[in-house]
């Protein structure tokens, strides 16, 4: 029993160690421009004036837009695109396909800032900057290694019988998938969705790339813009902070077991 | 009328089925089954390929990064690096990132996970609080840990001036500016390195240790010869994840330094991105992209294979 105490305090600690910088961003956002004490002390009242101002001030409510537009879009477009990618890739195992495979799997590692010249030189040309196509595309492509390659990997695990039930059906090969292999793959899709969600999410590099217009533009751009105009307002940063993280922290707060199995699978599997 | 029509265009359509023509015959050959991924490889031709092509060919050259005109300026922008006095401290600022936030990021992953692997009330919330940065953008949580450096109020000089101690001005060091990046970023992403461990962790089989504890090993030789070979496949994921998420971090070092003071804290990454949009020296963004990329190609590949051939199978 002694023992087991001693880990409950150990437990304790990490919890109120991890959720320290919580703490104070959550009171410095309720603090009014009037309470000055230390960061520490809790907010004397609560005070939602600082949401309400930086909502309007910074308009966070088209920024929360946009960021769900362009999650969806992306989500939407690598879940197709990345699904029937795999199914080739996962059934027909030719030396040309496995070539292509690890051509896919390869792209992995490479991390999109190091073409950022080309990239943006390649969306200026093709005009593609402050829309949503150009920076969808470009999201999708680099999460689709990563979804190829879980795809690839679970559909090689769906016994082959299931496709020679489906041909003797009189199922072509394109009809076995749509009908029979893609309803199958949803838990890893609810993987894909999660893992490329967050990614997509949080982007802060394409969106401050492509995105130069306030009217497109995502929520840590608009953050960024917002607290490097207002950084003296500390209890400002901190209430935008806290607006642009609640959205998917609420939804990890739902869903967090599918978020941390998700994660680890992606990874794991990776 | 029209149902005789309809069955009539329906028994057709199940003539064509029957016998395809030449075009659909092509079109269900077991190759034309690889046309599923070619959207797939048109993407990644139009925007990782093509721009890798392009990118070599801007290194070459001395564009703007705007203007039409640019001169050929052959390895120029490769041999300025070498004469370069803030390429070293940025290269050495970038390996810090990538190799500081790796070790810590998995051995206190590490630590968490042996302490979470117990069945202990309370576990779940660790958990879930651990984790929780993990979803937040980079950004965001640069901005929270800036509340606690920065000099003017900031909840660590709070509590300084509570024990007497003069108040620091963290970030107007470079070098303790790289360790607090370094340190914000490991806080955040350590909760992967911790749910990869602990997954690890509950996949070893419980009679290994059972059959170590009868030949009387202790803790630590258990961990020793059995958990830390069996948790290699683990450490190879966690290593190389955060290695080249280390090497390329951006998002952070923009909301706490911005590469300041100075460029004493900049990464190759936000160095590139100075260039290109601050200083317009696209030819030497771009020869800084290939170094980029080169590097993190070789230290992540080179990792992965040494750590690969530790892996043992159970």
């Amino acid at each position: 029993m002694g023992k087991n105490l001693l880990k409950y305090i150990i437990i304790g600690l990490i919890v109120v160690v991890h959720i320290i910088p919580f703490y104070i961003l959550i009171n410095l956002s309720f603090k009014g421009a009037g309470d000055v004490g230390s960061k520490w002390i809790p907010a004397q009242s609560l005070d939602f004036g600082n949401f309400m101002d930086v909502w309007r001030e910074a308009g966070l409510g088209k920024a929360i837009l946009n960021n769900v537009i362009i999650t969806g879009i992306v989500l939407l477009l690598v879940i197709v695109i990345g699904s029937i990618a795999a199914y080739p890739l996962a059934r027909r195992r030719t030396r040309w396909n496995n070539f292509i495979y690890t051509v896919c799997i390869s792209c992995l590692i490479i991390p999109p800032l190091t073409i950022l010249v080309p990239l943006y030189k390649l969306v200026v040309d093709l005009g593609g900057i402050n829309t949503y196509w150009a920076i969808s595309l470009a999201q999708v492509t680099f999460a689709l290694p990563m979804t190829i390659f879980l795809y690839t990997g679970f559909i090689s695990g769906i016994p082959k019988e299931l496709d020679e039930a489906g041909v003797i059906d009189g199922c072509n090969q394109y009809s076995i998938f749509f009908r029979l292999i893609f309803p199958l793959v949803k838990p890893i899709t609810a993987t894909i969705i999660i893992l490329i969600g967050v990614q997509v999410w949080n982007d802060y590099q394409f969106s401050l790339f492509f995105l130069q217009q306030k009217s497109i533009q995502t929520v840590p751009v608009v953050l960024s813009m917002f607290i490097s105009q207002f950084q003296s307002n500390i209890n400002w940063v901190a209430a935008g902070c806290l607006i642009g993280m609640l959205p998917i922290t609420v939804v990890y707060l739902f869903l967090q077991k599918f978020f941390i199995k998700g994660m680890a699978d992606g990874a794991i599997k990776g | 009328m029209n149902t005789v029509e309809t069955k009539k265009s329906v028994n057709a359509n199940r003539m064509a089925l029957r016998q395809p023509n030449a075009l659909q015959k092509v079109f269900l050959s077991p190759k034309a089954l690889n046309l599923m991924y070619v959207p797939a490889l048109l993407l990644f031709a139009l925007f990782i390929f093509y721009p890798m092509v392009k990118g070599i060919r801007i290194s070459f050259t001395d564009w703007d990064g705007y203007s039409p005109s640019f001169n050929w300026v052959g390895w120029d922008k490769y041999t300025q690096m070498l004469t370069d006095k803030k390429i070293f401290i940025t290269l050495k600022n970038t390996l810090i990132y990538g190799f500081g936030s790796t070790i810590f990021q998995n051995l206190l992953g590490l630590i968490y996970a042996l302490f979470l692997d117990q069945k202990l009330r309370g576990v779940g919330l660790v958990r879930t609080i651990v984790y929780l940065p993990v979803i937040i953008s980079p950004l965001i949580m640069g901005y929270i840990w800036y509340f606690f450096f920065q000099y003017d109020g900031g909840a660590i000089n709070d509590i300084r001036i509570l024990f007497h101690m003069a108040p620091s001005d963290w970030l107007s060091s470079g070098p303790v500016a790289v360790n607090i990046i370094t340190f914000v970023n490991t806080y955040q992403f350590m909760g992967i390195a911790m749910i990869i461990y602990l997954a690890g962790l509950q996949s070893i089989p419980k009679d290994y240790y059972e059959a170590a504890s009868i030949d009387g090993a202790r803790w630590f030789d258990r961990f020793k010869s059995v958990t830390l070979p069996l948790l290699m496949p683990s450490i190879t994921i966690n290593v190389v994840v955060n290695i080249i998420g280390g090497l390329k971090l951006f998002d952070v070092i923009v909301a706490l330094t911005n590469g300041g003071p100075g460029y004493a804290s900049q990464s190759l990454s936000t160095m590139m991105y100075n260039l290109y949009f601050a200083r317009q020296d696209a030819g030497y963004a771009a020869a800084l992209g290939n170094v980029m990329f080169i590097l993190i190609g070789i230290v992540s590949l080179t990792l992965l294979r040494m750590l690969r051939k530790r892996e043992v199978s159970m």
